[in-house]
Formats: structure tokens, C-alpha cells, sequence
């Protein structure tokens, strides 16, 4: 069975910096993989090039087996793939980002149902249905008619990942989601994420959620200027001996989560 | 100062006749001027090629008297074989006018929706085309609202410049009657008024519009 995502000798450039220095990632489906490491190792850029947000300057990702963005040509060149290719390999993809991204002039079920008419073709009144089945899956069905600003932070980012969901994706990327929420509300949008996890759902997650990494993911990757340094199970990456980068990351940047693992 | 109302009142229609013609100036110099600046806007940030060339189109329309830009269309265009009737060159020349402003606008506009809005969209699949029309314009839309109306509001009173070329608009007409009959004063004071009033009346749509807008999105 080919895995969910795979990702080879990727590399990404900005300018003169190699932000991502050769990263090779599998992720089988079903798999629960989580992405740490300090701030500026390249774990955005990372997700974002898999989800061809960024374009990788050299390596290719692969989503259930199929090539999004670059492939090699006959000649074994890399090689640019058309739009309309992009635009279905990626379709495989949900993505929820860091600052939420919700629409400010769409309602929460107009965030939820927009791709689905626009893009997917259903009619108004199943669109709705469905955007209202997925607000409700994240607990959010009686907000459907507010605006992103009359909510939350934790209930944008969960209207975000039910706009994501309502395209049914094979597989989601979660970019530090709940970095930008006050404390108090990063419980409901990670319980959301723990739900989904227990649902079988594919899911590549960047987090400093320490505690939600130990205990919902089953790979845990560690990245570190720009290389994939760790790579196993939460036992074998957190368990002792400890990597020394690992540990010195643990306490320089996580006291919190390094309380949890001690 | 004897203000003649008779005389006024003699010559209603032709005032009114300018009057009209000043209004049709405006709105449709307005209409295709957002059009073009808009056009100019989104070629700019999405054809690399065209943006260098558009900025400077757009800074020298925007850094000449709007006079002189006419002056060189109407007598100037002869001698490159463009030779428009008054009302045509005042027209276009305008639209051109408006067209730098408010395209300068709508690129302030694209500038403040946020990337990661876009992206979303990009996520989900929505085409080039429909984050422009579903996300990107109404977004933007009640951001630049304000600066449009403004913008509107301020090239009213630029139509009164196409007099210069003898269209015979609202400051023409009006102009006219004063010099054919020695109410000089009289008439640049109806002519204020006149412009004062519809700026008035302008301004209070424009602000009905944005607030119409706003209830779409509430305030954070
Ligand atoms: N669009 C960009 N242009 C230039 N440099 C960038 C860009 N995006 C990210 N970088 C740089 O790449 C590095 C990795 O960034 P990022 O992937 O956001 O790290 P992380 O998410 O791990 O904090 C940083 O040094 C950052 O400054
Ligand atoms: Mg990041």
C-alpha cells in the first residue's frame, strides 16, 4: 500500500537561504505525525510545500502516490505540472493554518459551504446541509450564521478545520493551530483534532503542543535547521537517552511540555 | 449685487442643459474610470511584465494638472491623428484622469486582504478567477469603499475643468450667461452652489453605501 504522503529529497530555497535541506518523510494513512522543532527550523515551510502553498526549489512530494506540483518528466527532469493537476492532487489536502485564515465577509457556514458550491458544484441547499453537518461535527452548528469576528479564536479555528473537513480530504495539515489562541482556548480546537485522530483521519500536525504530540500522535518528527533530524514513535524520540538537540529544544523553548515527558 | 432671478430663470434650460451634461460626465467618467482603474490594478499585480509600465502611466496622470492632460489630448491629439469633438475628449480624458486614482486605491486595496486569505481558498481549490470574484474584490470592497467615494465625490468637481475645451457642461453654461450679460459675480456664486449641492447630495449616498456595506462585516 503506497503511504499517504510522501515527501523526497525536498529542498526550498528564499533567496541565498536553504530553509529546507534535503527532507525525506513517509506517512502512512491513518498515521498521526507530528512536526517539532524550534522556531525558524522550516516546519511551516515544510507543510506548506507539501501542500504546494510554497514551491519546493528541488525533491517532490508525493500524495497517494500521485505527484503534486513537480514530477519527473520522461528524461527524469523535474518538471512544473499543469494547474488543473495541482488543483485535483491537492484537493486530497485540507489545510489549517496558524492565524485561522477564515473569510471576514462570509458567515461560518459561508466559510464551510463556499468551496463546496464554487468548487465541488453542489447545489445551495445540499451545500448547506453539509456545511451545517461539519459545524456541528466541531460543535459550532448554532453559530453557522455568525461572522468570523462575533467568534472565538478557538471557534474560528474550529469553522476553519470544518471548512477544511467539508471537502472531505484524505489528508489534513495542521500548521501550529493553536499558536495563536489564549491558553484557555486550545483545549475545544485540540479535542476537535484528537476526535479526527480517533476517526482513522491522516493528519501531518506542527505543534508545540508537547502533551497532544506524546499523546495522540504515532510519529513524531524533529526538525531542525531545515534537516529532519528525529524521526520514530513519541517513545523512541522523547523516551531516553535523549537526542541532545532534542533535549536542549525541550527546555529552551518548552518547559511546559518538557514537564509533561519528565 | 442685483441678482436678476428673471434672467436665471430665462435661461433654465440651457443651466439645466449643462447641468445634465456635467451629471452624465461624471458618472459614466467615474463608472468606466473604476473599470479601468480596476483593470489597471489587477494587471499590475497579477502580468509582472505590465506592472513598471502601469506605475508609470498611473504617476504621470497622477503627478500632472488635470488641465494640462486635456489641453495636450484635445489640441495635442490632432498631431497624432486623434482629433475628438469636445464632449469625447473631455470624456476620455476624465476617465483617464479618475482612472490613475482609483486604480491606485484598488492596489492599496489587494494589498490589505491577507495572504493567508487567498491561500485558504487555494486549499480548497477555488480557480485564480473566483478568489478574485468571491474573495479577494468583496473583501477588499469594504476596505477601499471610503477612498472611492471620496475619490467620486472629489472628480465632481474636476468636470467643471472640461469647460476649458468648450464642453458645454454646468461652468460653461453658467459662465456663458454671466459674460453675455455682465453677472459675472451672480453667476460663479449660482455655479458654487450648484457644485456645493451636489457634492452635499453625493457625499450623503456615498455614506449610505458604507454603511449598507458595513453591516455585512461586523466590527471586531
Ligand atoms: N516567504 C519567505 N521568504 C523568506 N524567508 C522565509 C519565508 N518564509 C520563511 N522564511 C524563512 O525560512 C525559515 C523557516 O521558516 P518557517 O518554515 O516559518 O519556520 P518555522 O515554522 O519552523 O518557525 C525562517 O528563517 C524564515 O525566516
Ligand atoms: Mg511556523
Amino acid at each position: 500500500m503506497t503511504a499517504a504522503v510522501i515527501v523526497k529529497a525536498l529542498r526550498k530555497s528564499f533567496g541565498a537561504t536553504e530553509v529546507l535541506r534535503g527532507i525525506d518523510l513517509e506517512v502512512a494513512a491513518g498515521d498521526v505525525t507530528c512536526i517539532i522543532g524550534p522556531s525558524g527550523s522550516g516546519k511551516s515551510t515544510l507543510l506548506r510545500c507539501i501542500a504546494f502553498l510554497d514551491q519546493a526549489t528541488d525533491g517532490y512530494v508525493f500524495v497517494q502516490g500521485e505527484p503534486l506540483g513537480f514530477a519527473p518528466d520522461a528524461s527524469g527532469a523535474r518538471a512544473r505540472l499543469p494547474d488543473a493537476r495541482v488543483r485535483d492532487v491537492r484537493a486530497k489536502i485540507g489545510m489549517v493554518f496558524q492565524q485561522f485564515n477564515l473569510w471576514p465577509h462570509r458567515t461560518a457556514l459561508g466559510n464551510v459551504t463556499e468551496a463546496l458550491t464554487t468548487v465541488r458544484g453542489i447545489a445551495p441547499a445540499e451545500a448547506r446541509e453539509r456545511g451545517l453537518a461539519q459545524l456541528r461535527k466541531v460543535g459550532l452548528a448554532a453559530h453557522a450564521d455568525h461572522f468570523p469576528a462575533q467568534l472565538s479564536g478557538g471557534q474560528q479555528q474550529r469553522v476553519a478545520i470544518a471548512r477544511a473537513l467539508a471537502l472531505e480530504p484524505q489528508i489534513m495539515l495542521f500548521d501550529e493551530p493553536t499558536s495563536s489562541l489564549d491558553p484557555e482556548l486550545t483545549g475545544e480546537v485540540l479535542n476537535v483534532m484528537r476526535a479526527l485522530a480517533s476517526e482513522g483521519m491522516t493528519m501531518i500536525v506542527v505543534s508545540h503542543e508537547i502533551g497532544f504530540a506524546a499523546s495522540v500522535a504515532n510519529r513524531i518528527v524533529f526538525l531542525d535547521g531545515g534537516k529532519l533530524l528525529l524521526n520514530g514513535t513519541p517513545k523512541e524520540v522523547f523516551g531516553q537517552p535523549r537526542h541532545p538537540r532534542l533535549e536542549q529544544f525541550l527546555e529552551t523553548y518548552l518547559d511546559r511540555g518538557a514537564a509533561i515527558l519528565a | 449685487m442685483s441678482f436678476d432671478i428673471g434672467l436665471i430663470w430665462s435661461r433654465m434650460p440651457d443651466i439645466l442643459g449643462g447641468f445634465g451634461l456635467t451629471l452624465v460626465i461624471w458618472l459614466v467618467g467615474c463608472l468606466a474610470g473604476i473599470a479601468l482603474g480596476f483593470l489597471v490594478a489587477v494587471l499590475r499585480r497579477n502580468v509582472a511584465g505590465l506592472n513598471i509600465p502601469l506605475a508609470a502611466w498611473m504617476e504621470v496622470t497622477r503627478g500632472t494638472p488635470f488641465l494640462i492632460q486635456l489641453f495636450l489630448l484635445y489640441f495635442g491629439g490632432p498631431f497624432i491623428g486623434l482629433s475628438l469633438e469636445p464632449i469625447t475628449a473631455g470624456l476620455l480624458g476624465f476617465t483617464l484622469y479618475g482612472a490613475a486614482y482609483f486604480s491606485e486605491i484598488f492596489r492599496a486595496g489587494f494589498a490589505a486582504v491577507p495572504r493567508g486569505h487567498i491561500e485558504a481558498g487555494e486549499c480548497l481549490g477555488l480557480s485564480q478567477g473566483q478568489i478574485m470574484r468571491r474573495i479577494i474584490v468583496p473583501e477588499m470592497a469594504v476596505l477601499v469603499l471610503p477612498a472611492l467615494v471620496n475619490m467620486i465625490v472629489l472628480l465632481l468637481k474636476e468636470t467643471a475643468v472640461l469647460s476649458i475645451i468648450t464642453v458645454p457642461e454646468l461652468t460653461m453654461m453658467i459662465s456663458a450667461i454671466g459674460s453675455e450679460n455682465f453677472v459675472f459675480v451672480e453667476s460663479l456664486f449660482l455655479l458654487a452652489l450648484f457644485y456645493w449641492a451636489m457634492v452635499e447630495i453625493a457625499g450623503w449616498l456615498g455614506r449610505q453605501a458604507e454603511v449598507k456595506l458595513a453591516s455585512f462585516r461586523p466590527a471586531t
